[in-house]
């Protein structure tokens, strides 16, 4: 439950008090509990930077390289906490640099609002000097957007961009506010948003359909979880735990559902999806019943749909109506947040073991070590793997870091073996697929939860999308480990144009540079392995750094993906190799 | 495969500005066509109902009402099949005052067609019709023989023949 402390009650209702819109967009960020944004300054939002120097002892503005990157850091910075990230940018090109990372954002149900600087309320529509339809170009991918162009809808508008944001299924908001509402004074208050007449962010929990869920999980007799984000995001984890260990259920993650429970639970399974585990992915086409927990069946996790756990009595709890039946028909629809729905089903589970069940869970696990595992972890030939590469780092951060990853091979090898022991661990771009999400992440990640190791794992494409952010971290000293897995290709297209393409490897090949150089030239400590017998020292070395550092991983050039669900495949059609 | 029928769409919503372009991208996003869309105030102050003609399959209807809700400012939507609603499209036909002076059979044509002269002039007469989109299309081709100068005709505009319980889902949100 959560305590509020004397002044964020008095922060909640503000005394009227005349200052500019400009103030009041900061003391809305204040009073709303931010003490932290990323953004880039420039001319149509001048006015809130002018007021940012002025509250700068308790507002932190971490000025990022490029607009996109304060996105990515605010995702970050809010996976890793569960609160809201903030991003800013100015009006035109500022506004739609933020584009990629609000669609991430909106895609991976991610809590943050975007304030962005526009033209003043005279010239809109006039293809003023620096003016796009911010509003119009972000409507797709926000969760909701609004332009003040008047200084006294800020306080009213603010409170509902983070209430909206925050609540139900969450996701980013944008607040566009012309250039003369940022000078305009008006008297100020402020209230915190609660509700908004049209907007139900939890809908109401069904009894009927928690016994009918419970009735199917009871008398199943192969019961098989998925379970998603929404674990994480509804602050569901010992709820789920409980819920799957007195049912005995085993239980398998999407990519962003990782570290909502320990990899090593006897229960966990796995990962579904396309490079997900071998065990989990086929046994969805065995199981009796499929209970998704706050998931929402994307295509990567599916296969062909129509070959998807045809044979399974569907239950899915799920916060997000639109979702249920959108991809997979359900038979029983428990609405609602997890952690209330879990808990009150919790009761009526009967206690199970689904001993021989598991077992087969983890005889076909055995087969994945021997077709993959091995050959990843414990290699016997020269060219370094990128598995073991994450091997060395859960040695070294003993399951405890943040693991930021980017897109690509080394996002699903890391998804694959990093180990977690605490949740809100893993931090990667899952439903957009962005590259150059992990470095700007990791950052807000870092300066999210400062007492964590972070270690962004990066290919060594991603890592030049937003390599500008290095600047960020010279700047602000974040403590971020970064690993370059590096195989000079563009790894995963590599991999399908080697599968599906007939190897014709048009334009993934790439010609990089120095990278030790370029951390150096940022002044960050560097280093570079090529060699197995140097792997383990120079993960610890980085990992036993109080500082940024850089680690370059010279990778096998043409090591692959396993297993793999090809597109279209069903996920019984799992291939090893 | 399912196959594709009329729906009628209603959509009560708060009274903002852009929400008509949240709502159209969900169309668009699924590259569905909107036949006709209609903006009114409703029955409810301060709500905004939006009535949109589409043809669809159920399936493709219900995933669309899903994502509709989903929107913050939509505060619910319904789906209807043409028997269940009272439906209605309005138009306007601009035509010559000559037509009306010299022709007996325009006089009859007005009368069974149920349409009405709303103004008048030396040089023109605009007759407006309510009716269903065959019946307006009807009255088109007749008229259509002796020259329309303009024509112009609205979306449809529908009432469930079952109560929708917006209002009273309405009294149960905090306003």
């Amino acid at each position: 439950m959560e305590t509020k402390t004397k002044q964020q009650t008095e922060l909640e209702t503000t005394e009227s008090v005349t200052i500019t819109g400009a103030e009041a967009v900061v003391k809305c960020l204040l009073a709303e509990g931010v003490d932290l944004l990323y953004g880039y300054p420039g001319g149509a939002i001048m006015p809130v930077y002018d007021e940012l120097y002025k509250y700068q002892d308790k507002l932190h503005h971490v000025l990022t390289r490029h607009e996109q990157g304060a996105t990515h850091a605010a995702q970050g910075y809010a996976r890793a906490t569960g609160k809201v990230g903030v991003a800013m940018a100015t009006s035109g090109p500022g506004a739609t640099n933020l584009i990629t990372g609000i669609a991430d954002a909106q895609i991976d149900s991610t809590p943050m609002v975007c304030i962005t600087g526009q033209v003043g309320a005279h010239l809109l529509g006039s293809d003023a000097f620096q003016e796009t339809d911010i509003v119009g170009i972000s409507t797709p991918v926000t969760k909701w957007n609004y332009q003040i162009t008047k200084a006294n809808e800020i306080p009213e508008v603010m409170a509902k961009a983070f209430y909206i944001a925050r609540s139900g299924r969450p996701g980013p908001v944008l607040v566009d506010i012309t250039k003369n509402a940022q000078f305009e004074e008006f008297d100020f208050e402020y209230k915190k948003c609660t509700s908004v007449r049209s907007y139900q962010p939890v809908p109401n929990m069904s009894m009927q359909s928690i016994e009918a869920a419970v009735e199917l999980i009871n008398n199943a007799e192969r019961p098989f979880v998925v379970w998603g984000q929404g674990v994480i995001l509804g602050e569901a984890e010992e709820e789920f735990k409980a819920f799957i260990e007195k049912a005995g259920i085993p239980s398998a993650s999407t990519l962003l559902g990782l570290s909502a429970l320990p990899t090593k639970h006897p229960l966990h399974v796995g990962m579904v999806g396309m490079h997900g585990n071998y065990s989990p992915n086929k046994l969805t086409n065995e199981c009796d019943v499929l209970i998704a927990i706050g998931m929402r069946f994307d295509d990567r996790v599916t296969g062909d749909l129509s070959r998807y756990a045809k044979q399974a009595k569907v239950v899915h709890f799920e916060i997000d109506p639109a979702e249920v039946d959108k991809n997979v028909k359900t038979d029983v629809a428990v609405l609602g947040n997890v952690k209330e729905t879990l808990t009150v089903a919790l009761p009526f589970l009967k206690a199970n073991s689904h001993k021989e069940w598991l077992q087969e869970f983890r005889n076909l696990d055995a087969v994945e070590f021997d077709n993959v595992i091995k050959n990843d972890l414990f290699p016997t030939k020269e060219g370094l793997t990128m598995g073991e590469v994450i091997k060395q780092i859960n040695e070294a951060s003993e399951g405890k870091a943040i693991v930021v990853t980017d897109v690509g091979q080394h996002q699903m090898i890391a998804s694959r073996y990093a180990e977690f022991n605490q949740t809100k661990s893993n931090i990667t771009s899952g439903g957009l697929g962005t590259m150059g999400f992990a470095l700007p992440a990791a950052i807000g990640a870092k300066m999210g939860a400062p007492e964590r190791e972070v270690v962004a794992v990066i290919g060594d494409g991603g890592y030049q999308m937003t390599i500008q952010e290095l600047g960020t971290i010279l700047q602000t000293k974040a403590a971020v480990k970064i690993v370059v897995l590096n195989n000079e290709f563009l790894g995963m297209v590599r991999q399908w144009q080697q599968l599906f393409f007939d190897k014709r490897y048009a334009s993934t090949v790439m010609t990089n540079p120095d990278f030790i150089a370029i951390a150096k030239g940022y002044h960050m400590e560097a280093n570079r392995v090529t060699k197995r017998e140097d792997l383990a020292n120079a993960v610890q070395e980085m990992m036993q750094s109080k500082e940024a550092y850089f680690l370059e991983v010279c990778v096998e050039k043409e090591d692959n993906v396993f297993p793999m669900i090809p597109t279209g495949a069903s996920v019984s059609d799992v291939r090893l190799k | 495969m399912s196959t594709k029928n009329t729906y009628t769409i209603s959509i009560y919503t708060e009274n903002n500005v852009g929400l008509l372009n949240r709502i159209s991208a969900i169309f668009l996003r699924r590259h569905l066509n909107i036949e006709s869309v209609n903006v009114s105030k409703s029955e409810i102050k301060s709500v905004s109902r939006f009535t949109l003609l589409v043809k669809v399959t159920e399936e493709q209807v219900k995933k669309i009402i899903g994502q509709i809700e989903k929107q913050v400012e939509v505060i619910k939507a319904f789906y209807h099949t043409d028997e269940a609603t009272v439906y209605q499209e309005s138009c306007l036909f601009k035509l010559s005052t000559d037509l009306l002076i010299q022709n007996d059979e325009i006089q009859t044509i007005i009368n069974q067609s149920k349409s009405r002269v709303i103004n008048i002039n030396k040089n023109f007469f605009v007759l407006e019709k309510s009716g269903t989109k065959e019946e307006v299309e009807e009255l088109y081709h007749i008229l259509d023989k002796h020259g329309i100068m303009q024509f112009v005709r609205s979306g449809r505009i529908a009432i469930t023949k079952d109560e929708m319980p917006v209002s009273k889902l309405l009294q149960l949100i905090k306003a």
